[in-house]
């Protein structure tokens, strides 16, 4: 199991790319969705078949693999979008950050005091990799849909660094961090709707206009 | 020594120049199939070579010996760069330190040809399709780069028989085996372009507007015509030589076994072309030199993730 | 040696007959020819004779002015720059016979001519000149010289202004320079060139960056390029293959002999020069896509081949810092063989353009077209030089940069240091690489295949023998350098171990044996394409030669539906619009049944025109306002002017 991680993490690595790169909505949602359900397959991954590993697997595959990319697939439907991202700066140059802040993560993640059975793999700066990427993705881009798969991004950095901590970390901490996110993705869906219904449409950038 | 540079010579060249067509056949096969056709027969190239090849030529009176010199260099090209490229397990006959550049230039010299005999028709639609190809493969250029970088980190020699050495098979286990599939898809979508594949070009639409490397030959006829044609194949099968390779780093040791492991290699990677032609549509102009980009940065976190 | 100053002193002198005989008169430019091709040949002989000899020669005179001494000194490295400056000199001179004949241009003929003699000997002079005065002597000339040669037609605004530009460029640099070898002279004690690996790099940072600044600036690496492009289209075109060709690699040789006298080269040295050059080397060629004028493109195309050049010094500096023989070695060795073909494969280009250029008279791309049918010979040789240029086999460029990329790939042999990072030259070079070939497919495609463009286009005809010579002369040494590049590689190793090697490190016997292998390659090419090609011209003798070029179904194409140098480049422009920021005008059609629209793109320089022009624009505006301020004609404030600078100076004499 363990020589699954790093092609696991890589993976993730490069659905990160996939979703800076990537014009479509839809095709960004699913390939988010592919990397929460790859991530499930992470704490089995790391520490073998035990109860707290498969309930953090399941949460995560349920969660982040099925239950939010539905919710988002779902209000992309429901709301008749135009189904393309619109980013504030081109795909190119996101891009290139992207991949700038990535090599950073790996040059960062050497200078890190870890114990040195963390410094062996990807673990440390897939994390901080695609905690970046989320960042990347919540500046710039405009649609609040797409702000929530930057969260989720964020969210699936923050996992890994749990996978790494979980003998450590008590079940209960992980399952906030869930609950948070899941009641992050129902308040940006409340505004969403708001936004939707006074402006119809979805750019947060019209909210800007609130500033007074 | 000159006995096994002959006998590799000529395994190579016989390889090369009878089967090169023939995945251009497969390719359209799997298409048929995935569309519910029965499609051509998978000698169709071939019997398409000859019979260009028995007809007469026509040219433009704008033309001039330029335009003759696009097929000439466009077939003399990838026969060369064959000698230079292992097949499977097959050792390049002509191998030396620093080939590897001569291999990536020679096809520059090719693409210079090619786009100026396109240039020398005078018709717009094949300076726009000499554009296209000259933009998207300095784009692709880097990544080739990167990709031989990698692999020339994982095996300390410069020529391409050591680059594809049979050291591959344990460099797949050990921890740059996530470099080696980060490259294999580089390389993939280097031959993809470089070849005029779908999803960066598709050779069979009936709009010169979006073609770019058929709307560059749409002038020349006849024998000139089938030397693209048969360059075109020789190209794919000396780069996808590199793919397979890659992807499949066995050998057994005796030469024909190899040599029928390595078309096995070809034929799966031309079924996979066809898969990926029947599901996939034409990327959008401008989303081509995004994808190349995007495929560069990964093959720079390749080189990363072994310079490491 | 005395064959060598003979030589000297018959090129400088070339232009002085000239000036007695009469405006109209052939005579002068007969001798001044003549003088040339004695001079380089003299000098030619010198060289050569002492290289086949295998030692050094020196020349050692006294001089009254102090600190100065009349002291010559050729070695290899110097043999290495000398050699295409021979060529090129005396291919440009015949050249320049009809390009620039007398009978065409009374007024200036003479004047060109002198000045063309004048900065061949300069450079001469200061390519083996091993004292600080006799070379800033040399240097001096050569600024001023090349000042009157890109002045030629100063009668235009355009030209006067790239003129003044190169000219406070330039003396920005010999203001550099003047600062180096004062600090030179500190650290080594005499004002003759030190011997290499004698002087400790400790506290040489001030020597090294001014070094840079001046021969950077006179070498074009970006973003001390800014007098380039200007300055290269103003010229007569053998004049510009003269500037381009050689004059900018003086810049180069003053790095690599100033780097040669040092024992330890610090590691930043070597990063700084490899990345200028890089970024060089790609903006220069991304500049180059987005021009329309055949020259300017040209002068562009040369910051990016110095930019490939010094990418070369960089690698073989940080191979000094890292003690890596053979890093040291291929980078140094591709460099310098590149200097050598970039003064040939460029040279043969402007002459190649200048040809076009006379026999058309305009300098824009957008107004060529198919004139490989009217010129067929000038087209084969700018086809020979693009070619060379793009580093295509089996031509020189590409050994050169063969050469660089091997020594990029070495680092590899090294991971886990700072130095992994220079492998990244090895993409950055094939960036460069298909850029160029993207533009010089654009420009052989617009200037010589297709239709006419324009009436002036459709009426040329082949230029006179004495031009098409010259350039099939340095098209010889292009191919003979990428088809025997084993014949050139004593001369190159002998020129790498005087600059790198001290006593302890030895190059390895076989650093360059694959040399033998690419020429093979080359050779083997070359018989494919020959055999072919003569099979598909034997196949098509008697096909139809008259019909229209398919247009998809329309039946009347015109000329001017061709793709044009600006829809050329348009695509790569836009990629690289980041750095470029061009100006687009026009070119929207809206509605149904859209109006005439007109479309133009212009890309201004992105030092000078984007960031020195304001700034200077900036501070002049500044000090005009400072001296309204002060000048402002009321004594009182004069008289405070007085009372205040007394009392400066007397404090200062109390402190």
């Amino acid at each position: 199991m363990i020589e699954l991680i790093n092609p696991l993490l890589l993976a993730v690595i490069l659905i990160n790319f996939f979703t800076l790169g990537s014009a479509r909505l839809g095709a960004c949602i699913r390939m988010v969705a592919l990397q929460g359900g790859l991530l499930a397959l992470l704490p089995l991954a790391a520490h073998g078949l035990s109860g707290h590993a498969l309930f953090l697997g399941a949460s995560a595959l349920i969660l982040k693999g099925i239950f939010i990319p539905f919710l988002l697939l779902r209000a992309i439907r429901e709301v008749r979008i135009r189904r393309e991202v619109e980013p504030i700066i081109g795909f190119v140059p996101t891009l290139i950050l992207g991949a700038l802040t990535t090599a950073g993560a790996f040059i960062f993640a050497d200078f890190l005091p870890l114990i040195a059975e963390h410094r062996e793999g990807f673990y440390v700066p897939t994390a901080l990799a695609t905690m970046f990427t989320g960042f990347l993705l919540l500046i710039t881009r405009r649609k609040a849909i797409t702000q929530i798969l930057g969260y989720l991004l964020l969210e699936n950095g923050i996992f890994i660094f749990g996978v790494l901590l979980s003998a450590a970390m008590p079940l209960m901490v992980e399952a906030g961090v869930l609950l948070d996110l899941l009641v992050g993705v129902f308040v940006m869906g409340i505004v969403l709707n708001h936004i939707n219904r006074e402006f119809s449409t979805l750019n947060t950038e019209r909210l800007s206009a609130l500033k007074e | 020594m000159l006995g096994s540079l002959a006998l590799s010579l000529t395994i190579h060249l016989t390889l090369l120049l009878l089967f090169a067509p023939l995945l251009q056949g497969v390719i359209t096969k799997t298409k048929a199939l995935f569309a519910g056709r029965i499609g051509a027969p998978l000698l169709q190239p071939y019997y398409d070579l000859i019979r260009l090849m028995r007809k007469g030529f026509v040219f433009s009176r704008t033309t001039t010996w330029v335009f003759q010199a696009g097929p000439v260099v466009g077939l003399a090209v990838p026969l060369l760069a064959s000698l230079l490229i292992p097949f499977g397990a097959l050792t390049a006959p002509i191998s030396f330190e620093g080939d590897l550049i001569l291999f990536v230039y020679l096809f520059g010299l090719a693409r210079f040809f090619t786009a100026t005999a396109a240039l020398d028709t005078g018709s717009s639609f094949e300076g726009m399709g000499a554009v296209r190809e000259v933009t998207f493969s300095c784009l692709a250029e880097p990544t080739v780069l990167f990709t031989l970088l990698v692999l020339a980190r994982l095996c300390g020699g410069l020529s391409l028989n050591a680059l594809f050495g049979s050291h591959l098979l344990d460099a797949w286990h050990s921890e740059a085996g996530a470099s080696l599939g980060l490259i294999l898809v580089c390389l993939f979508v280097v031959l993809l372009v470089e070849n005029s594949r779908i999803p960066f070009d598709d050779p069979n639409t009936h709009l010169e507007l979006t073609m770019i490397h058929e709307v560059m030959v749409l002038d020349h006829s006849g024998p000139a015509f089938g030397m693209i044609l048969y360059g075109a194949s020789l190209k794919m099968m000396v780069m996808g030589a590199m793919v397979v390779r890659l992807a499949m780093p066995w050998q057994t040791g005796w030469w024909l076994s190899d040599a029928l492991l390595f078309l096995a290699g070809l034929i799966a990677m031309a079924v996979f072309i066809g898969v990926i032609e029947s599901i996939m549509a034409r990327l959008r102009l401008p989303r081509v030199p995004q994808m190349l980009i995007g495929t560069s940065l990964v093959s720079i976190f390749a080189l990363v993730l072994v310079l490491r | 040696m005395i064959w060598f100053v003979v030589g000297i002193l018959l090129t400088a002198l070339s232009g002085v007959p000239g000036l007695f005989y009469q405006r109209h008169g052939e005579g002068g430019e007969r001798i001044a020819c003549l003088l040339t091709l004695t001079g380089t040949g003299c000098a030619l002989f010198a060289v050569v004779t002492t290289l086949i000899s295998g030692n050094n020669m020196n020349l050692d005179l006294t001089w009254s002015i102090p600190g100065a001494a009349l002291s010559l000194h050729l070695d290899p490295l110097a043999a290495v720059f000398l050699l295409p400056l021979f060529l090129v000199v005396a291919t440009g001179s015949v050249y320049g016979l009809r390009y620039w004949s007398q009978r065409e241009h009374p007024g200036n003929g003479r004047k060109l001519r002198l000045f063309y003699g004048l900065i061949s000997s300069a450079m001469i002079l200061l390519l083996t000149a091993s004292n600080s005065v006799l070379f800033l002597v040399g240097w001096e000339i050569m600024a001023l010289a090349g000042f009157f040669l890109i002045t030629t037609e100063d009668h235009k605004e355009e030209v006067s202004r790239a003129g003044y530009i190169y000219l406070i460029a330039t003396h920005t640099g010999t203001l550099a320079l003047f600062g180096l070898f004062i600090l030179l002279d500190r650290a080594s004690g005499s004002l003759m060139f030190p011997a290499s690996h004698t002087l400790s790099a400790t506290g040489s940072t001030l020597i090294f960056l001014l070094g840079l600044l001046g021969f950077g600036m006179k070498a074009g690496l970006m973003p001390m390029h800014t007098w380039l492009p200007g300055a290269h289209a103003a010229a007569p075109s053998h004049a510009s293959a003269l500037l381009s060709g050689v004059m900018i690699k003086t810049g180069i040789y003053g790095l690599v002999r100033l780097t040669s006298f040092f024992t330890e080269i610090p590691v930043w040295w070597g990063w700084t020069i490899l990345l200028l050059g890089a970024i060089s080397g790609i903006m220069g060629v991304a500049l180059a896509l987005a021009q329309h004028d055949i020259k300017r493109l040209l002068a562009y195309h040369s910051v990016e081949n110095i930019g490939i050049i010094a990418m070369g010094l960089g690698l073989a500096l940080l191979g000094r810092s890292y003690h890596m023989p053979l890093l040291v070695a291929l980078g140094l060795a591709g460099c310098l063989l590149h200097v050598i073909n970039h003064g040939l494969f460029k040279s043969l280009l402007f002459l190649s353009a200048g040809s076009v250029i006379h026999a058309v008279g305009s300098r824009e791309i957008d107004h060529f077209g198919g004139l490989l049918k009217r010129q067929p010979w000038t087209g084969v040789m700018f086809l020979g030089g693009a070619v060379a240029i793009c580093a295509l086999p089996p031509f020189n460029g590409f050994i050169s940069e063969w050469l660089i990329y091997l020594a990029a790939f070495q680092p590899l042999k090294q991971p886990a240091s700072t130095l992994g990072m220079a492998v990244l030259a090895a993409p950055a070079l094939a960036l460069i690489g298909g850029l160029a070939l993207a533009c010089f497919v654009k420009v052989f495609g617009i200037t010589f295949l297709g239709e006419p463009r324009c009436e002036a286009a459709a009426r040329t005809h082949e230029a006179p023998q004495l031009m098409l010579l010259p350039m099939a002369a340095l098209l010889a040494a292009c191919v003979w350098i990428g088809l025997l590049p084993t014949t050139v590689m004593p001369l190159l190793r002998n020129a790498v171990a005087d600059w790198s090697l001290s006593s302890t490190t030895t190059l390895p016997a076989n650093t360059f044996a694959p040399l033998g292998w690419v020429s093979l390659a080359g050779w083997l090419l070359l018989a494919l394409l020959i055999i072919i090609g003569l099979w598909l011209h034997h196949r098509s003798r008697n096909a139809p030669h008259d019909v229209t070029t398919w247009g998809c179904g329309y039946r009347f194409p015109a000329p001017r539906m061709q793709y044009t140098a600006s829809s050329f480049g348009d695509f790569l422009v836009q990629l690289f619009n980041f750095g470029l920021r061009s100006e687009r005008h026009g070119g929207k059609v809206s509605g149904l049944f859209p109006p005439d629209t007109r479309f133009s793109s212009h890309t201004p320089d992105a030092i000078l025109d984007r960031m020195l022009f304001p700034l200077f624009r900036g501070s002049a505006w500044c000090c005009r306002y400072l001296r309204s301020k002060i000048q402002n004609g009321t004594i009182a404030f004069y008289l405070l002017y007085f009372v205040l600078t007394i009392i400066t100076l007397l404090t200062l004499f109390i402190l």
